[in-house]
């Protein structure tokens, strides 16, 4: 092999933590050679962003100890002086990062952004720098890039933000590029199109990319060798092919079997758990077969029919509204006990508004909503607190959406008390139960959110959801911010649950492989609106949508042996559903592919914004402006 | 940009005729009998009724308020009691002065208190930090009057770098007139130094956490470029506000260092009208100084706009 571009040796480092260093990466060894793509994995708490970070320097010198050798061409980057480093960083190595919201700095234009790179390491001219910049923008392939050269942050989407990072990492032509996460706070097609970017600019530049992830399907599609990490220690590293098919250690294989699989469950009928992998022996107990679960009784637990909500766009003097943002438009589903549906799609598809309209947590603006006998939107106050002892909501982040000041046991009771449905011991008695039941222990009752980890956190979140014994559940997001190995056992747990309580679950979801996994019958959104819905088979295996085969196209599939497969780099975006006041939504027909199978028919989606380019950019602005702030939909 | 002012000038229009009917209404309010004070010795029933004729305190107080309003709109705010002089004249004479005044004690809280809450945000924790801290400290405790004392003990009568007191104008005698001013300045704003500082120091602190200035710091930029263009620019924008804020309250006249150092502002004009019943007086300066306020409440939201980009496209 040639000589390493990047050489870690026996890196470990520490933060101070109350006056004591406590080791987060220990002894870590690895090399980047030219070229070469190597990703380093693992789940949160790992110590893989803290090696990346301890590689650029960028951790706070005052808490933190970095010691060992980290080699980029020869030179031990340890050893530099800050001042040299700065030199290196941005030059030599440059980083993209996760967010690409928050990773570009508000108040400066893009193109003052990258060319502040051009100005600081290459010595160009204010002028020359601008050339250069405007030919880098066209490099990551963002359309009009003379124009948008003077565009803030908040006027590009999410994945162009990450393309103005990409053009910034690469003005410099580095010799490394580290991508600590750079697609996971992505739609799954844009994730496709900046991997794949990615790919090509690394050809392109024949420069070495070191990648840090959670997700093995990301892995599997770029890296050429991976190291896997578990609580600050390398576990395992070899070229990807190996880890795949050959992994030896125990929570190599764990991680593996966890990874939700699109395409796994090919040949099932019914949603089935996770394999379970013992992370200590590395032995794999089958998942259990689970019974159907789905009664088909004359009337639907809930039913969904032409549900239509919009959200105002108000402008000008007096704030009149201009437009609205049509957010769910002419939406109709039934879901009965015992089953799942899921209502995927990319973020603005209208999944969550469609969740949160049920539960009336948002007013819709037209339809009919039947949940278990009620009419839902002809219901007041009683009869929404009526309504939701039979619907209850989990929500994405297990983090926020417990009180930190209560107990978990008085959280997971709070709605048993506040519907008065027993006396205080009943409602311990019903704690320790719900407890149980998702798989704690009743005597975690007295502790308090902080102390439990994320997963445990959703579980406490799904007991407190169960505690007015629901009949449907809305789970929105409820598994996306778990960790791989976290998630599957959520999911098994979700599956379990509704094997014993005849659950219904709406699930939402951006995660294809989950679905897969989760659901009897699968809706897939795209601006508003189902375009196809039908059983998860059929949805997976016979899609019809043109909509519906990119989603799947897109996400990565965690099989090394596929790689190399590109889906294009056009930059197309998902368009916004945001209308002037006169727009009247068009009339929608299905066309039914086999029982139960419908597909959207007909109707260029492409017409649905014929607007002047102008006119369209103030639309999206605003739009990612309604978005950011508060995250209405 | 245009629309944007005139909906905002719009929207004060309401405010401004609540204040002046809270302004006008005040001076019903309080005890005392304006025509009593106005006569002086003089009991003579006739006189006072004929000075409530003059200045139609006869009519029903809705219609007061309307000739009042009526005046105020035409640039008349009636006659001072005491000194017979407009109103209008009175508040002209002082203006300058306070204005003077709040301008030189903001170069001083900005002066002092910005740069002090970077360097206590930059090396927070450090003694940089608590120095920083124990100033901005002393500065909101110490009173102004004393510290006013303080220094005229220090500066002038020991020391006879600077005057006393007494005030001269700035278009006639410049140099003096700066002399004059730059100690109740400096007073003044040492006090608003101390809020401005805390505030610089916690939102520096804000945005040095935010991921754009990782992103700056990877792209190799030395400290000073993210510390001044990357971070500062971005903490600027609440501190704008505020500094704007502090400027309208300054516009209302410092009354104790006004009257420590004897500067013919505001703040001494109205006490003196209030301890005369001067109302037409205290309505004038009381009206002026809400106007000024909303104004410069209107300029911070300006000019947090301008510095925000992302604000840029609602207007």
């Amino acid at each position: 092999m040639q000589d390493s571009v990047l050489s870690v040796r026996n890196l470990s480092t520490s933060f101070l933590v109350d006056g004591e260093w406590k080791q987060v990466v220990r002894d870590v060894t690895f090399d980047v050679g030219p070229g070469e793509t190597v990703a380093i994995v693992g789940e949160s708490g790992s110590g893989k962003s803290v090696t990346s970070l301890s590689v650029m320097r960028l951790l706070n010198p005052d808490a933190s100890r970095i010691e060992g050798e980290v080699l980029l061409d020869g030179r031990d980057l340890l050893s530099l002086t800050e001042r040299e480093m700065r030199g290196v960083r941005g030059n030599q190595v440059s980083m993209i990062f996760q967010e690409p919201m928050t990773s570009l700095n508000p108040i400066f234009t893009i193109g003052r952004q990258i060319s502040e790179v051009l100005t600081r390491h290459q010595g160009m001219s204010k002028r020359e720098a601008r050339e250069e910049t405007l030919r880098l923008l066209e490099k990551v392939r963002i359309p009009n890039g003379r124009s948008r050269l003077d565009d803030y942050p908040h006027q590009f989407s999410g994945g162009m933000r990450q393309r103005v990072m990409i053009a910034m990492a690469l003005a410099s032509r580095p010799r490394l590029l580290i991508a600590d996460e750079p697609t996971t706070a992505l739609d799954v097609t844009i994730q496709g199109q900046i991997l794949d970017l990615i790919k090509t600019l690394q050809e392109e530049e024949g420069m070495s990319v070191l990648f840090i992830t959670h997700d093995m399907g990301v892995v599997a599609e770029i890296a050429d060798r991976t190291i896997v990490m578990l609580r600050g220690e390398q576990v395992e590293a070899g070229p990807t092919e190996d880890i795949f098919l050959r992994g030896r250690h125990p929570y190599t294989r764990a991680l593996l079997s966890a990874v939700p699989k699109l395409g796994a469950m090919a040949e099932r009928c019914w949603p089935t758990r996770f394999p379970v992998v013992d992370v200590s022996t590395g032995e794999t107990a089958e998942p259990d077969e689970v019974a159907g679960t789905v009664v088909r009784g004359k009337t639907p637990i809930l039913e969904v029919k032409n549900l239509v909500t919009r959200f105002p766009v108000r402008s000008g003097l007096f704030g009149r509204q201009s437009g609205s943002v049509h957010a769910v438009e002419d939406l109709s589903f039934e879901l009965f006990q015992g089953e799942t549906l899921s209502l995927v799609g990319e973020s603005g598809c209208g999944k969550s508004t469609t969740g949160r309209s049920i539960m009336r947590l948002v007013e819709p603006t037209a339809g009919e909503i039947h949940l278990d006998g009620y009419n839902v939107l002809q219901l007041d106050q009683i009869g929404l607190r009526n309504l939701r002892k039979s619907v209850q909501m989990v929500f994405q982040d297990p983090f926020s959406s417990l009180n930190p000041r209560m107990t978990v046991g008085a959280s997971i009771v709070e709605p048993f008390v506040k519907h008065r449905l027993g006396t205080a011991s009943q409602a311990r008695e019903k704690a320790a139960d719900l407890l149980e039941r998702v798989g704690l222990s009743a005597s975690m009752m007295n502790r308090y959110p902080h102390e439990f980890s994320g997963g445990q956190r959703q579980r406490i979140a799904i007991a407190r959801a169960l505690s007015l014994d629901p009949k449907v559940i809305v789970a929105d997001e409820s598994v996306s911010a778990l960790d791989v190995s976290v998630k599957a056992q959520v999911c098994n747990l979700l599956l379990d649950l509704q094997q014993s309580m005849k659950l219904a679950f709406l699930f939402i979801s951006h995660d294809m492989a989950v679905v897969e996994r989760m659901s009897h019958r699968v809706a897939v959104m795209y601006l508003g609106e189902i375009v196809e819905i039908g059983p998860r088979a059929a949805i997976f295996e016979n899609p019809q949508h043109d909509y519906t085969k990119k989603l799947i196209a897109a996400v990565p599939v965690p099989d090394p042996a596929r790689r190399g497969v590109r889906r294009g780099l056009s930059g197309e975006e998902l368009k916004s559903p945001v209308r002037s006041l006169n727009y009247r939504a068009p009339s929608r027909t299905y066309r039914e592919v086999s029982p139960g199978h419908l597909v959207q028919e007909g109707g260029d989606r492409g017409a649905l914004l014929a607007a002047s380019p102008s006119t369209l950019l103030r639309t999206q602005s605003r739009w990612t402006t309604l978005r950011g702030e508060g995250g209405l939909l | 940009m245009a629309v944007y002012i005139g909906k905002r000038l719009l929207v004060a229009l309401p405010t401004l005729i609540i204040i002046s009917i809270f302004v006008f209404s005040l001076q019903k309010l309080l005890p005392g009998d304006p025509v009593l004070a106005m006569a002086g010795e003089e009991r003579d029933p006739a006189t006072l009724e004929f000075l409530r004729e003059k200045y139609r305190l006869n009519d029903p107080v809705v219609m007061q308020y309307f000739y009042w309003l009526g005046g105020v709109v035409t640039g008349d705010f009636g006659i001072s009691l005491r000194t017979n002089q407009p109103v209008l004249e009175l508040i002209g004479d002082k203006l300058p002065v306070t204005i003077q005044l709040a301008v030189m004690a903001m170069i001083f809280a900005l002066g002092i208190g910005i740069p002090m809450g970077i360097l206590a945000a930059v090396w927070k924790n450090s003694p940089i930090d608590y120095l920083a801290n124990l100033v901005a400290l002393s500065g909101l405790s110490v009173p102004n009057f004393w510290l006013g004392i303080m220094l005229i003990l220090l500066v002038s009568v020991n020391l006879g770098w600077l005057p006393a007191s007494g005030y001269e104008s700035i278009f006639v005698n410049p140099v003096r007139s700066i002399e004059t001013m730059i100690m109740p300045a400096f007073v003044l704003g040492t006090a608003l130094a101390a809020q401005l500082m805390r505030h610089t120091r916690s939102s520096m602190l804000g945005v040095m956490s935010a991921d754009y200035i990782r992103t700056a710091r990877a792209k190799g930029l030395s400290p000073w470029e993210v510390v001044m263009s990357h971070t500062f620019r971005n903490a600027l924008l609440p501190i704008v506000t505020m500094a704007a804020l502090l400027f309208g309250e300054l516009l209302a006249g410092a009354v104790l260092t006004e009257q420590i150092f004897t500067i013919p502002g505001f703040g001494k004009l109205i006490v003196d009208a209030v301890f005369t019943r001067d109302y037409a007086v205290v309505q004038g300066v009381v009206l002026c100084t809400a106007i000024g306020f909303i104004l410069m409440n209107l300029i911070a939201d300006l000019l947090y706009v301008l510095l925000n980009p992302r604000l840029r496209a609602t207007i």
